[in-house]
């Protein structure tokens, strides 16, 4: 038995873990699936409890026959499940190409992406990583392997379907052609919430990426102050010349410390951060490379041990357009209780897929982590639950740990017919995971 | 599951009109839990006795009852679906272990995973009356802890299967040093309190914990008439300690926390010095 948790640490439980490297293997796995069953896990990226089986078994998929093709006439990238998105970027950048979605860590596998339906920050006009995928190969509790296309509504069931409809071995997906490999970032700060809003409203759509960095601290007018940071793929005619303008070699200069202190991240030290963070961010353009851009936190490794051994929470949610009082209830009181979130982000998303369990649809969405051990959290964060419910809104399944089975149903109005579909690729209830059982699904 | 914010969703409480155990499966379900079993004698709707010993083999036990006016089922059952929570009922009975197994099957079968278990069955007893009667007091002792053995192994074999959830073990300052005014419920609450122990360390790697619950002396139904001991407590503050500790994870809890220390002294004390303390 191995203990395994998400990316935030928390709630640990035990499983049987292996890691098959043949189809074979991984066939047989799912035939002698034991009573309690079977998830298969990636990275373990997914900060709740995704990719973990209390009693059961969880599938390593990242030693699974390692393959990858790209066909260079259509952009499409087929990569078998366990390969990672960083992976892939170091093939392909040099080539010019970028993946057309890629989430806050590059350091996912194309199959946890997949059963995440991932997002980046081009959501507002490029959608999730479902709108990309042109095709997958699920194994099903039966043992067959089946070729799903968007045509398929098992497809559909297993883009943001948490892997609880079997186990993706392949997925292609259309490529971005880059003439660089880095970004043109417009840095811009912003008073107040208000004022953030408006900016994002009126001029993301302006750029291909686009995000704001929160400083959830300030309070009173200052409440809501944000730096925006948004770009796009730099031209080649946009960089000062010499050196490889598709060169990749991101690095991890950083290891966080094995053990931190809880409690080391405090209203005073992430209060300090904030304020240089925000008073060294000034309106201007920048060039940037891919990893500072798109993954800044995959600089230092394993950042999430800087929580202490409590670990952390994610909170995610999104509320429609027009639900922006629930957007400024939610951040008046965390900066009214003084919750420390060490990075919160605010997006704006464009239309989502067809994913019967994806996260993102058209609205803003804002993600905070906060140190579990928090005085209070759990009645705070219950009560998000119910405002993001009653506006219409949800939370991302990736990133939940915490919330109830209750608001599933209200937040996904879709389950119902997610549920048949799973219930008929997988009668006997083979694929389960922990979240699957908090959460009913 | 237990959630990353130590949050249940489903707790199963044997002797199910405890006093501290209702007050604890309250508190759960106000954090979130929305499945609960409440496990408990048949045939007693409305009245005070959760066990197979009848009111004159004994004082209930300070966590073995429930307060007048909620101490029905029925009663503490409404109480916890208004909170939100899907209450079920199953017949339990703490002196017949050869039901115990079939008891958190069922259990099993009605909310899935177990979160939280809290056997919570128990008779306190007059000691006087149990060495005029050594039959009730042997009878006493199969409930308090024999019948804990059967729940408790019972209980740990499903949680090992489901690789998580805790065991709340209701023991008692009187087992860990037994007191000559009341040895044969302390020497069952000893044993209890040693069974627990060895349990949470056969369990110990499994994702299993069990918690021990060191509680004085209780202000409840059972001790009703009875002057409260120094440093006792409510069944609110003990369940308060159990909530916090299953929070945290803890594997002791003492009620209240400053019993640890005191305990510790008197477990030194000469025993000339002990035999003659007053109760």
């Amino acid at each position: 038995m191995t203990f395994l948790t998400g990316w935030g640490r928390t709630a640990p439980t035990p499983a049987t873990l292996v890691a098959p490297r043949t189809a074979e293997q991984l066939a047989a796995l799912v035939a002698e699936a034991p009573p309690r069953g079977l998830v298969p896990r990636g990275l373990g990226r997914a900060y709740g409890d995704a990719a973990q089986n209390a009693g059961g078994v969880v599938v390593d998929l990242t030693r699974l026959e390692p393959r990858w093709s790209f066909d260079p006439e259509t952009g499409v990238v087929t990569a078998s499940a366990g390969r990672s998105l960083h992976e892939l970027m170091t093939a392909l950048v040099p080539k010019g190409w970028f993946v057309p979605v890629s989430p806050g860590t590059r350091h996912v596998t194309v199959g946890g992406a997949v059963a995440a339906d991932v997002h980046g920050k081009n959501h507002h006009v490029d959608s999730s990583l479902g709108a990309h995928l042109r095709a997958l190969r699920l194994l099903t509790a039966d043992g067959t392997i089946r070729v799903l296309t968007p045509a398929d509504e098992l497809f559909w069931a297993t883009v943001g379907g948490m892997g609880l409809t079997g186990v993706i071995v392949e997925a292609s997906f259309g490529c971005v052609p880059i003439e660089t490999s880095r970004v043109r970032v417009d840095v811009e700060r912003t008073r107040d919430l208000d004022h953030t809003l408006e900016v994002m409203a009126a001029t993301d759509d302006g750029y291909r990426y686009a995000v704001a960095w929160i400083d959830l601290l300030a309070r009173g007018p200052r409440m809501g102050r944000s730096v925006l940071t948004r770009g796009d793929h730099a031209r080649r005619d946009e960089l000062p010349g010499g050196g490889d303008p598709l060169a990749f070699a991101p690095s991890s200069r950083l290891t966080a410390p094995p053990w931190a202190p809880n409690g080391l991240l405090n209203r005073v030290t992430v209060r300090a951060f904030n304020e240089a963070w925000y008073a060294k961010a000034r309106d201007r353009r920048i060039i940037q490379e891919i990893a500072p851009f798109f993954h800044p936190l995959d600089f230092v490794q394993g950042w999430n041990r800087v929580y202490g051994s409590r670990g952390f929470v994610q909170y995610q949610f999104v509320v429609p357009f027009g639900e922006e009082g629930t957007l400024r209830r939610v951040v008046s009181r965390l900066s009214a209780e003084g919750v420390v979130s060490f990075l919160t982000v605010l997006k704006r998303f464009g239309p989502g897929t067809p994913g019967m369990l994806s996260f993102p649809m058209p609205g803003w969405t804002l993600s905070l982590d906060i140190p579990a051990g928090h005085a209070g959290l759990a009645g705070l964060l219950r009560e998000f639950d119910a405002w993001v419910a009653e506006a219409g809104g949800r939370l991302y399944l990736a990133k939940d740990a915490r919330m109830r089975a209750e608001l599933l149903p209200v937040m996904y109005p879709r389950l119902a017919e997610w549920t048949k579909i799973r219930q008929m690729a997988d009668p006997g209830g083979v694929f389960r995971s922990d979240l699957a059982r908090r959460l009913g699904l | 599951m237990k959630n990353a914010l130590g949050s249940v969703d489903s707790v199963l409480l044997l002797g199910g009109r405890s006093e501290i155990g209702l007050a604890v499966v309250e508190r759960l379900v106000r954090d979130g839990a929305r499945q609960v079993v409440l496990a408990a004698r048949p045939g007693t709707s409305g009245q005070v006795s959760a066990l197979d010993d009848g009111p004159s083999r004994g004082r209930r036990d300070g966590h073995g009852e429930a307060a007048p006016g909620h101490g029905d089922g029925d009663g503490a059952a409404a109480r916890l679906a208004a909170l939100g929570a899907e209450v079920h009922r199953i017949d339990f009975d703490a002196a017949r272990p050869e039901t115990h197994g079939k008891v958190i099957d069922a259990a099993v079968g009605l909310v899935g995973d177990l979160d939280v278990v809290i056997p919570a069955f128990g008779v306190l007893g007059n000691q006087a009356a149990y060495e005029r009667d050594p039959v009730a007091a042997a009878e006493s002792v199969a409930v308090n802890f024999a019948g804990h053995v059967s729940a408790g192994l019972f209980a740990a074999r499903r949680l090992r299967e489901q690789g998580h959830g805790t065991l709340v073990v209701l023991s008692s300052v009187a087992g860990v040093r037994v007191r000559r005014a009341n040895f044969v419920y302390g020497a069952a609450k000893a044993g209890l309190d040693g069974f627990a122990q060895g349990l949470g360390d056969s369990l110990h790697g499994s994702g299993v914990r069990v918690m021990v619950v060191r509680p004085g002396f209780v202000k409840g139904r059972m001790t009703a008439g009875m002057s409260p001991a120094p440093m006792s407590s409510t069944p609110d503050q003990v369940a308060d300690a159990i909530v916090q500790g299953l929070r945290d994870g803890a594997e002791t809890v003492w009620v209240p926390a400053r019993l640890r220390l005191f305990f510790t002294l008197m477990r030194a004390l000469p025993r000339p010095l002990w035999r003659r303390l007053p109760r």
